[in-house]
């Protein structure tokens, strides 16, 4: 087999393999995080579906396949049935980018789990989950309802917002690295194990992105897209059944994104730690942070739009710059 | 009555400058109130998984216990000891029903004490007042704890067999503590309201 076919056979597997591993695990990261909350608060969540309802995600996928499908009357049809898909698509599309694992031979091939190592790799994802806002935006914007247009009115709140944040705390570490591929990003936190990690030398950054991941996913308490309680569902008041559950995989798609970056940015991402091969190591990290994202959503109430241009702009953005400054300082010194 | 702890909270003012909430600002945060708040929904899970602190009742498997004063459908009691039925037959529940829905039959047997072959009630009629459950002289009717009814058609009767308690099932019967009597976990359940409202 020659290289070339080697490399279009691999990326095509990769790329079904990303699709199918992370469709399925938005499924059951709606289960966890069903059964999470439920425990936080006292209850016991999905149980009658399967044992301790585990199946229940099955239950819920022939739900939404076979559900009506509606689009309401005197929306922009064409908008409306795309905006979805936007979201869905560009969640997939910025895991290109992300290396999931570290490499492994295969039939005397090096294969490594990343799509398309690109050298601006953590830019492209970044930018590939930030058009996902486009989904909100524009399905709001044509659902032809007064909720649906505050949702997308809001995505764009949220959108100036917290993206200032993203770039500004992100540049600090790679500052320090002088690489925006991921792998780069990686190898880099290969010396000293724990203490290697990008998340002592950067605590300030880490927590700037772990606030700004909050919002990016759209996730309480910055979920002011499509919170119940004040604007029913926001952009989503108007879906139902696939399109709606394609907002929703790609927001857990997004999650995980989310998930992985921080473990790859800040905490060593898939290199070995100790005796825990790095493929564990580093599922175990996005494992740990998808929990904290339930945990969080459990515990903590949600702001409002102007308190979160409140903090995006007034609190976080100077800090960012600060930590940007000294990090600066620190490197020329 | 359970012993009573009543917290009285400090509610501060709200801060009137802008420096004033600049120092609640910062209070807040280094104080990192909100993981303490995470730190309890870490707990509150842990103790409902590994202590049995679950609040959900999984309904048609495990039901709350009624109290006994709760008026639910009738059943007919037996002596704990003797197995015999408790009803002597004196016919004041079929004459003290206001909806006229008990309906008995009785005879003497052959030793000449009086039994009852029969007893209807038409759960269709009966407006659960609980009076023959009152006036029973051997707490012989009692109401019991099956409370979800559900009939076909307007009138439904209920037979002996289906009220009197099985033979094999003695075991379970319930003493019935008298009609009025209240709930055993009464004190439990009952806090006492603050005068200080
Ligand atoms: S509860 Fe009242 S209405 Fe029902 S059978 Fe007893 S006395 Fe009659
Ligand atoms: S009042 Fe009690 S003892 Fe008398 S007939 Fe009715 S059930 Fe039997």
């Amino acid at each position: 087999m020659s290289d070339t076919t080697f490399f279009v056979i691999e990326t095509i597997v990769k790329s079904l393999i990303i699709v199918a591993v992370f469709s399925a695990l938005a499924g059951f990261g709606t289960y966890f995080e069903r059964k999470v909350m439920a425990f936080m608060q006292r209850r016991y969540g999905p149980m009658l579906v399967g044992p301790q309802g585990v199946l229940q995600v099955l239950a819920d996928g022939i739900k939404l396949f076979t559900k009506e499908d509606i689009v309401p009357a005197n929306s922009v049809p064409l908008i409306f049935k795309i905006a979805p898909v936007i979201t869905a698509s560009t969640a997939f599309i910025a895991m290109a980018a992300v290396p999931f694992f570290p490499s492994f031979e295969i039939m005397g091939h090096t294969v490594s789990p990343i799509v398309a190592d690109i050298n601006i790799g953590i830019l492209f994802v970044l930018g590939a989950m930030a058009v996902g806002l486009y989904g909100p935006l524009l399905g709001g914007m044509a659902s032809n309802n007064k909720w649906s247009i505050l949702g997308a009115a809001r995505t764009v709140v949220q959108f100036l917002s917290f993206e200032v944040i993203t770039g500004l705390s992100l540049l600090a570490p790679i500052m320090m690295i002088g690489s925006l591929s991921l792998i780069d990003i990686n190898n880099y936190q290969t010396e000293g194990g724990v203490a290697g990690w990008l998340i002592w030398t950067q605590p300030v950054a880490f927590f700037l992105f772990m606030i700004a991941a909050f919002a990016e996913t759209n996730r309480t308490p910055f979920d002011l897209l499509e919170h119940e309680a004040e604007v029913v569902a926001g952009f989503a008041t108007e879906y139902s059944g696939m399109r709606w559950g394609m907002f929703f995989i790609g927001e857990y798609a997004n999650l995980f994104t989310v998930a992985f970056l921080v473990s790859l940015v800040f905490l060593g991402g898939f290199n070995d730690l100790g005796f825990i091969p790095g493929a564990l190591a580093i599922l175990l990290k996005v494992a740990f942070f998808f929990f904290v994202f339930l945990w969080v959503r459990s515990t903590w109430p949600h702001i409002r739009p102007d308190q979160l241009m409140w903090l995006c702009w007034k609190v976080l953005m100077p800090i960012a710059i600060i930590n940007l400054l000294i990090t600066g300082i620190v490197i020329l010194a | 009555m359970a012993k009573q702890e009543y917290k009285h909270i400090e509610i501060a003012d709200y801060p009137k400058t802008g420096f004033a909430r600049f120092i609640q600002v910062m209070r807040r945060s280094l104080r990192v109130e909100l993981f303490k708040g995470m730190g309890i929904t870490f707990g509150v899970m842990i103790r409902t998984l590994f202590r049995g602190e679950m609040h959900t009742m999984q309904y048609p498997n495990e039901k709350l216990p009624v109290s006994a004063r709760y008026r639910a459908i009738h059943k007919l009691l037996r002596f704990m000891e003797s197995e015999s039925e408790r009803c002597i037959g004196c016919g004041l529940c079929e004459k003290i029903c206001i909806s006229k829905c008990i309906r008995m039959d009785t005879k003497l047997d052959e030793n000449s004490r009086k039994v009852v072959p029969e007893y209807t009630i038409n759960f269709g009629r009966c407006i659960f007042c609980g009076y023959c459950a009152e006036v029973c002289p051997e707490l012989a009717i009692v109401h019991g704890d099956r409370y979800e009814n559900v009939s076909e058609q307007r009138a439904h009767f209920s037979l002996k067999d289906d009220m009197l308690t099985p033979l094999d099932r003695l075991k379970e019967q319930k003493e019935f503590p008298g009609f009025g009597a209240v709930n055993p976990e009464a004190d439990k359940m009952i806090k006492k309201t603050p005068l200080a409202y």
